[in-house]
């Protein structure tokens, strides 16, 4: 275990990595305590649902009542961000967990038999990767209907294969170590020797890199509700609350940057949460890429 | 191995990729109903009475292999299925739209391509110094961005502060009347070339202002990811020994970089050109709603906002064979280009 320990002091030792801890542990924090940092209103049943201040199109200032303002609709912008925060780590941890799950069951098949299923297995994953990822996306979730629970669907398909082939390459660069040769003469099981021993001795950086990919879910999760493939209208999430602002980039004459708090700010909760997991991961990419290490 | 058997079996291995994706693209349009899916044959509304009619015809109450061959028979005969969006076939559709997102990629690309190259040289010859470290943040941040979001900013900045400075859409409304007049010949469908064979001054003015704000939208993430890459694989080859040679033989360190290490760092860069165009139609997409910059994104998007499946899946077919396509090509020209990669080799 030393090994993470000087890697836990590597990652904080860099203050690019320093800096992605601290913005997800503010994140973290956010979604935690929502309910205390935008306490929902009295009588509201579902606390993902943003409370609208009126029907009125034209979004307000930020104010007292709303200190981010309001969108077109009047959905209060602060609210939104804060439990967009909750419904972003839902999405990314939800994605991220099935997909390393197919990626280690089928990575693991494939690498370790090889043969026949091993062919099987990397041709399906030839097919899911013949698209452009978002392409794909967008038609599952046309087919199946546009709802936050499609995004993560269709997520999850298009995604699986990177995993799959990630793993299958690890296992490979074990499978033909003394120690696997060893524990087949003692007479293990395949399942076990894939679960004790090649498992646990070739993929944890994979896992790691794949677990800081949930900036990256959340990012396309956004792009697909701001393009109106997602959550339903008035859901907390920080994609749609983008798209609201769509029609108002332009002020009235005289006050062109009018309504600049319903552009940006959701924006930048997004741009914040993936930049947090993208400094740590690309940290971490140095530091498990022994080429570039320290030369 | 000869590069023709090598091109031959590749293109076989190909024929099951692509049966797999028509597999796929088809098994998600069985998950509408059969009279869902004759719906899709409609062009027009006093045909919804003719829905039993039209199950019958086309068989979609058939098992799954039958109607699947029925329907790749008729993709390979040219008819993806009618687009409600815009009233036309898909594959006219896809025709249509298609000059407009070349536009977008011709300028695109080679700033994709030169920018992430020239600073991920620059990046990895200045390694751990100012240099270095401020390209790296930016291509983080470049890699972070939502690229609808950045879009919606140049907008707020370039359109609205700077008023109608850089407007949104592909052509202002009196160049738009230009264009469309008998003496202005459409060669291409793409305004900007269209506009030089023409001799047109303004119209390529116009084009040209109405291409900035796409264009760096749909590079941004795209050079952060050259860019990082680069600077890697220059790395490695400035570890090299041909390096410590071509130094130790007195060589300008100008041309140690550019000539010696950057020429082999650029091997693993042609090598994703494939992911750099997914990303691209990932980008376009995006950029086109936008920027309502009405090529096959915009389309696309319209397409799955209303549902128009026969669209969307069209759309998708066509990439993925694109995308098949180039990635074949690349991989053909990395064996050109890297003699050491024996074609043999790339076969396991």
């Amino acid at each position: 275990m030393t090994d993470w320990k000087f890697m836990a002091r590597q990652l904080v030792k860099n203050p690019l990595s320093l800096a992605g801890i601290i913005i997800i542990a503010i994140f973290v924090v956010l979604a935690i305590f929502a309910p205390l940092i935008a306490p929902p209103p009295e009588g509201h049943l579902n606390h993902y649902m943003i409370p609208r201040d009126g029907y009125s199109a034209t979004p307000q200032l930020p104010s007292e009542e709303h200190i981010f303002g309001t969108t077109e609709g009047q959905y209060d912008i602060f609210y939104g961000v804060i439990w967009g925060t909750r419904s972003a780590f839902h999405v990314g941890l939800v994605v991220i967990g099935i997909v390393v799950a197919i990626g280690i069951v089928l990575g693991s098949l494939a690498g370790y038999f090889g043969g026949v299923i091993d062919e099987i297995i990397m041709r399906i994953t030839d097919i899911f990767l013949a698209f452009p990822a978002l392409i794909l996306a967008m038609a599952i979730v046309a087919a199946i209907g546009p709802s936050l629970r499609s995004v993560m669907i269709a997520l999850t398909v298009v995604s699986w294969p990177s995993y799959a082939r990630l793993i299958r390459g690890d296992i490979l660069q074990v499978r033909e170590e003394d120690y696997i040769e060893a524990s087949r003469g003692i007479g293990a099981s395949n399942f076990r020797i894939i679960m004790r021993h090649a498992l646990p001795n070739a993929i944890y950086p994979t896992l790691v890199m794949a677990s800081l990919d949930i900036g990256a879910v959340v990012l396309a999760a956004a792009a697909l509700s701001f393009l109106g493939l997602g959550a339903p209208e008035g859901y907390a999430d920080w994609g749609q609350l983008t798209s609201f602002a769509r029609n108002w980039i332009v002020g009235p004459s005289g006050d062109p940057l009018r309504h600049w708090y319903a552009v940006t700010i959701p924006g930048l909760f997004i741009l914040f949460f993936v930049l947090g997991w993208n400094l740590l991961g690309d940290a971490f990419r140095d530091i498990l890429d022994p080429r570039l290490a320290r030369r | 191995m000869e590069l023709r058997s090598y091109i031959t079996r590749r293109l076989l291995l190909l024929i099951p990729v692509l049966f797999g994706v028509t597999i796929f693209i088809f098994g998600i349009t069985m998950m509408f109903s059969p009279i869902e899916r004759a719906s899709l044959y409609v062009t027009d509304a006093r045909q919804m009475t003719n829905i039993p009619a039209l199950i019958e015809t086309y068989g979609l109450d058939q098992p799954f292999w039958v109607q699947y061959g029925n329907w790749i028979s008729e993709v390979f005969s040219g008819n993806l299925g009618w687009s409600r969006v815009v009233g036309m076939p898909v594959w006219d559709a896809i025709w249509a739209f298609l000059p407009t997102t070349l536009e977008l990629a011709i300028f695109a690309t080679p700033i994709i391509i030169f920018t992430g190259i020239f600073l991920g040289t620059k990046a990895a010859a200045h390694k751990d110094r100012p240099l270095d470290h401020g390209t790296r943040v930016m291509a983080i941040f470049g890699w972070s961005l939502p690229t609808f979001w950045l879009g919606l900013i140049l907008l707020m900045v370039f359109y609205g502060y700077f008023t109608g400075l850089l407007p949104p859409s592909r052509l202002s409304i009196p160049m738009e009347m230009v264009v469309n007049s008998a003496s202005f010949i459409r060669y291409t469908h793409i305004n900007t070339i269209d506009a030089i064979l023409n001799l047109n001054g303004p119209v390529l003015l116009d084009a040209l202002r109405h291409l900035i704000l796409p264009v760096i939208t749909l590079s941004v993430t795209q050079v952060a990811f050259i860019m990082r890459l680069m600077r890697s694989s220059m790395l490695e080859s400035l570890g090299k020994g041909y390096i410590l040679t071509a130094r130790a033989k007195g060589l300008a360190e100008r041309v140690v970089v550019n000539k010696h290490a950057r020429r082999n760092a650029l091997i693993p860069v042609i090598t994703v050109a494939g992911y750099v165009l997914a990303g691209m139609v990932n980008g376009v997409v995006i950029t086109e709603t936008i920027f309502t910059y009405k090529g096959l994104g915009w389309w696309a998007w319209q397409a799955a906002v209303r549902l128009d499946i026969a669209s969307v899946l069209g759309f998708a077919l066509f990439n993925s064979v694109l995308f098949v396509l180039v990635n074949l090509v690349v991989d053909i020209l990395y064996t050109r280009v890297d003699p050491r990669v024996r074609l043999g080799g790339v076969m396991q």
